[in-house]
C-alpha cells in the first residue's frame, strides 16, 4: 500500500536555514545539510528546500547546499525557489536534486512546465501553487506571495497537470506561518480536480493538522516546516501519530 | 572490481552516482561513462533511466554501438546488470509511453500505463510502497519482506514469463517492481532514494 508522505521543508537563504512567518520575518535556524540529514535519519520521506528570497537575489549558494545534501541524504530531495528556466532545472538536477519545484515561472510562462517535463520527465517537475482566498475562490500569487496573478487556483492546477507537472505543492498564503492548520478546503478542491498527487503546505501548528491535511484535504503528502524545526515534534513522532490515526505511513 | 553506471543522457543520474559512491566507499571503483570500451570491460553495469520509455530508448540509440555493447555485456557475456526504473522497463520488447517503441527485448513483455481505475488512483505512483518479495533473490539478501521502497512512475513492466518476477507492490493493481533473469536484475523502485534499505540493495548488487 502506498504511504502518505511527511516532508519537512527547510527555508534556505544564502545557504542557511531560516524560518518564514508569512514569508517575512526571518530567523536563522542552522545549517541545511545538517538539518536535512537529521530529518532523513529520523524517517522523513522526502526533504524539501525552498530558496525563499531567490527570486530576487543571487542564488548560487543553493547549488552547493544541494550538492552536499545529496551526498549525505538518500531520500528524495525537492528544491524550489527562483527556478526560472530549463537551465536552472538542469543545474539543480545535476547538483543532486531529485525534483524541482517551479512557482512564479510556471505562472508567467507555462511552457517552462511543458518543456521541462518533456526534457526531464514529469517525475521531477513539481509545480508550486501559492493560493490566497478571495471571496469564494482562490487566486494564485507569485514572487513569494507578493504579486496577485488573478488566476483561479483550481483552473490553474488543472492546467499545470495538463502541462506535465508530476505533483502539485499547494500552499495557502492565508495560512502560511499562522500555525492554525492547512486550508483543507483548498487542498480538497484541488485534489479532487486533478489526478496527480498533491502536497499540502502552509499553516501546520500541530500533529492533528497533518492528519487533517490527509483526511480532509485529501493530500498525498504533507509538508511542514516550523513544527519540526524548533524541536516541537520529531518526524518520527509525527509518523507515529498519523499511524495511530489510521493513516498509512512508512514507520 | 569495476562497476559502471551507463551515462547515456537518460535524465538525472546524480542520485544514482551518489548512492553507489556512498556504498562503494573506495572498496569498489565506480565509473560513470558512455565509453563503449569501458562499458564492455566492466564487471557490472548499472542502467539508470528517467523520463519516458521512448526518451530513454532514443537516448540509448543516439550513442552509436551502445545497444550492441549492452547486448554483448548482458546477453553474450552474461555479466551482472542492474536496471533502475526506466532502465528496467527497457528490458521489455516494447513500451507504449508517448508512442509504441521497441525495447531491448531481454525479458519478453511490455511496458504499459498503470491502470488508475478511472482516476481513483493518482498517477504517477509516487512515494513509499512496500515490496512483496516473491522470489529468493541475491538482490534482497538481508532485506525483509514488506520493506518500503521509493517509487515514482506511471508505467509498469508486464513480463510474459511470471517466473522472472522477484517482487511486486500493491497500488491500483499488483505491480511488478523487481525482476531477475539469470544475470539481469531490475528494480522499478529507486534503491538510490530508498534510504538505508535501498543502499543495502545497491550493496547486494555490488557484492553479487
Amino acid at each position: 500500500m502506498l504511504k502518505n508522505r511527511i516532508i519537512p521543508c527547510l527555508d534556505v537563504k544564502n545557504g542557511r536555514v531560516v524560518k518564514g512567518i508569512n514569508f517575512v520575518e526571518l530567523k536563522d535556524a542552522g545549517d541545511p545539510v545538517e538539518q536535512a540529514k537529521i530529518y532523513s535519519d529520523g524517517g522523513a520521506d522526502e526533504i524539501c528546500f525552498l530558496d525563499i528570497t531567490a527570486s530576487n537575489e543571487n542564488r548560487d549558494t543553493i547549488y552547493d547546499v544541494v550538492e552536499r545534501t545529496s551526498k549525505n541524504c538518500f531520500v528524495p530531495l525537492t528544491v524550489g525557489g527562483g527556478v526560472r528556466s530549463i537551465d536552472d532545472i538542469n543545474k539543480l538536477l545535476n547538483c543532486g536534486a531529485d525534483k524541482v519545484s517551479i512557482n512564479t515561472a510556471a505562472v508567467e510562462n507555462p511552457k517552462v512546465v511543458l518543456d521541462s517535463s518533456k526534457k526531464f520527465g514529469s517525475q521531477c517537475i513539481v509545480v508550486a501553487i501559492d493560493a490566497k482566498k478571495n471571496g469564494d475562490k482562490w487566486e494564485i500569487f507569485t514572487h513569494g506571495g507578493r504579486n496577485n496573478s488573478g488566476l483561479d487556483a483550481l483552473e490553474y492546477a488543472k492546467k499545470m497537470e495538463d502541462s506535465g507537472a508530476g505533483e502539485l505543492l499547494v500552499t495557502s498564503m492565508d495560512r502560511d506561518g499562522t500555525q492554525i492548520g492547512y486550508d483543507v478546503d483548498l487542498m480538497n478542491k484541488i485534489a479532487s480536480k486533478v489526478n496527480i498527487p498533491l502536497i499540502a503546505s502552509g499553516g501546520v501548528g500541530n500533529l492533528d493538522h497533518l492528519v487533517d491535511g490527509i483526511k480532509l484535504g485529501n493530500a498525498s503528502a504533507v509538508l511542514a516546516a516550523s513544527i519540526f524545526h524548533y524541536g516541537k515534534h520529531s518526524v518520527r513522532e509525527a509518523k507515529e501519530y498519523l499511524d495511530s490515526k489510521g493513516i498509512p505511513v512508512r514507520v | 572490481m569495476k562497476v559502471t553506471i551507463v551515462d547515456y543522457n537518460s535524465g538525472n543520474i546524480s542520485s544514482v552516482i551518489n548512492s553507489f559512491e556512498e556504498v562503494a566507499k573506495n572498496k569498489v571503483n565506480i565509473e560513470v561513462t558512455s565509453d563503449l570500451g569501458k562499458i564492455k570491460s566492466s564487471d557490472k553495469l548499472v542502467l539508470p533511466g528517467q523520463g519516458s520509455f521512448k526518451g530513454c530508448v532514443d537516448a540509448l540509440n543516439k550513442t552509436d554501438g551502445l545497444t550492441e555493447a549492452l547486448n554483448e555485456f548482458a546477453i553474450n557475456n552474461k555479466k551482472p546488470l542492474l536496471g533502475i526504473c526506466v532502465g528496467l522497463q527497457m528490458f521489455a520488447d516494447v513500451g507504449y509511453e508517448e508512442t509504441e517503441t521497441k525495447g531491448l527485448g531481454w525479458i519478453s513483455g511490455k511496458v504499459s500505463k498503470i491502470d488508475n481505475q478511472n482516476g481513483k488512483f493518482k498517477l504517477p505512483h509516487i512515494g513509499w510502497n512496500q515490496i512483496n518479495i516473491v522470489k529468493d533473490s541475491k538482490l534482497f539478501r538481508d532485506i525483509e519482506n514488506n520493506s518500503h521502497m521509493y517509487f515514482v512512475h506511471s508505467y509498469e513492466f508486464v513480463p510474459n514469463d511470471k517466473n522472472v518476477i522477484s517482487a511486486t507492490t500493491d497500488y491500483s493493481s499488483n505491480i511488478v517492481c523487481s525482476v531477475e533473469k539469470e544475470n539481469i536484475f531490475g528494480t522499478q523502485f529507486h534503491p538510490e532514494k530508498s534510504d538505508k534499505i535501498g543502499l543495502k540493495i545497491i550493496d547486494n548488487f555490488i557484492n553479487l
